[in-house]
């Protein structure tokens, strides 16, 4: 398949491991973030960690937009969707999540909601057309990838005079959640994270371009390298970074430069202004109220905003105590570290976000990575280079 | 959630639509966010909308600087 298969060459990233292996100083220790549950999987599938040196090590981030969701949404779009006027539309990812109480748009599904799940916010349009008599909300969720369809929906839907389409709008913004893992008080109190770069998401990239990063680097003085989902993208961009530590850099690096420009898709930015505007705070599970973190409806678009228009509540709700998916989130506690982990929560059976999308650390090192690590401390923790 | 993937335009069609084709599977997707768009062309897909075009010529530059990184790492 021309544009993956390439990037997948096994023998290309041992060679490059090997090159991460010679340049990494041993007398550091080099941790990099990957913010987007794309990378996490990418780097469990993969096994790109058993490929890098012990000093070299990865980090899972918070982006994965079905995971930072918090558990107050699912329960306010149940509660919309258990409305006999109502036909929910949402993305496959969210029909597993947990709600409060073992609840999921999955069970309230079979409970009698009208519920579908949907590819496309054209297929959305499409049952929104053919249904007049159904009040059809989307539950848009996403970065900034998935919020230009959102918009262009809307657009179709304005100018079709669809009055019976709505968005419940959840989609939420990278560069906002980076700054706040680097300085939210409670991750400061922490403390344990040490963090000397990011591998920014490259598809986000496609849309916002790399420029939104330069701050990060700049003011927190931490390199970016913007990079693809193939093992080899991941590589590169993890070589990228070892090399801007090792020459005291903090630069915007784009190892993506197949598909993202500086200023990245200007006329998907544009359909996104037009519609949406910046949420002053919103709550990210895992990293609290992160401000300016969300997108919410313009105000002259509120006939379309489903928040409005159903006086949707989102009720105060809290996780299981015993899950840790919020220092899973930040990074400062790996799947493993959790006692629900493998024993009541498992893919089948999850409590928390991080297990049910399959790019949340959990899915990811439960498909991919448990064995691993065990077999990882059988060898003494020796990397295999 | 947010992963995009490689397809190539077989047919662009009007409404700012196109058919595309991953390794023979065909859709029919949302173009109105890409300008010039021709046949045989790569994009990025995301939900039924295309994101961004691949650019071939930089394509096969991260190619060729990850083969090159490879071969340091070879004689490493």
């Amino acid at each position: 398949m021309k544009y993956i298969d390439e990037y997948r060459d096994g023998r290309l990233a041992k060679d490059i491991a090997r090159q991460i292996a010679a340049l990494a100083d041993p007398a550091r220790s080099y941790h990099f973030m990957e913010f987007c549950g794309g990378h996490t999987h990418a780097i469990s599938r993969y096994g790109l960690e058993d490929l890098l040196p012990a000093n070299v090590r990865m980090i899972h981030g918070p982006g994965c937009p079905v995971c930072v969701l918090p558990i107050g949404r699912i329960d306010a779009a149940i509660a919309l969707a258990m409305r006999p006027e109502i036909t929910l539309c949402t993305y496959g990812d969210l029909m597993r999540v947990p709600g409060s109480n073992g609840s999921s748009l999955l069970k309230a599904k079979a409970a009698g909601a009208d519920i579908r799940m949907v590819y496309s916010t054209l297929d959305a349009l499409r049952i929104a057309e053919a249904e007049l008599e159904r009040e059809v909300v989307f539950f848009a969720i996403g970065f900034e990838t998935t919020t230009p369809p959102t918009a262009l929906a809307l657009k179709a839907a304005i100018a079709k005079g669809l009055g019976n389409f709505s968005i419940f709008c959840n989609h939420v913004l990278t560069p906002p959640a980076i700054q706040n893992i680097l300085e939210s008080p409670d991750v400061r109190k922490l403390g344990t994270i040490k963090i000397d770069g990011f591998v920014g998401p490259a598809h986000v990239s496609t849309v916002i371009g790399t420029e939104p990063y330069e701050f990060f680097a700049g003011e927190f003085q931490k390199p970016v390298v913007v990079a693809g989902f193939e093992p080899l993208d991941v590589i590169q961009a993890i070589l990228m970074l070892v090399r801007q530590v090792n020459d005291g850099r903090h630069e915007v690096e784009n190892q993506y430069i197949r598909g993202v420009t500086a200023l990245g898709n200007e006329k998907a930015q544009a359909e996104v202004a037009n519609f949406f505007e910046l949420r002053e705070s919103f709550e990210w599970r895992g990293l609290g109220e992160v401000p300016y973190g969300a997108l919410r409806l313009r105000p002259k678009y509120v006939a379309y905003d489903a928040e409005k228009r159903f006086s949707m509540v989102t009720p105060a709700a809290k996780d299981n105590p015993a899950c840790e998916c919020g220092a899973i989130l930040r990074g400062v506690k790996r799947p493993a570290d959790c006692k629900l982990f493998g024993t009541v929560c498992t893919l089948d059976t999850p409590m928390g976000s991080c297990m049910v999308s399959s790019e949340g650390a959990c899915a990811a090192h439960w498909t991919y990575g448990r064995f691993r690590e065990k077999a990882r401390q059988v060898d003494g923790g020796r990397a295999v280079a | 959630m947010c992963l995009a993937i490689p397809v190539q335009v077989k047919e662009v069609l009007p409404d700012n639509m196109a058919k595309v084709t991953l390794d023979g599977v065909s859709k029919i997707v949302s173009t109105a966010l890409i300008d010039d768009l021709r046949p045989g062309d790569y994009l990025l897909l995301h939900v039924g909308y295309a994101l961004a075009k691949i650019d071939p010529q930089e394509a096969e530059r991260t190619l060729a600087l990850i083969r090159e990184a490879a071969a340091m790492g070879d004689a490493a």
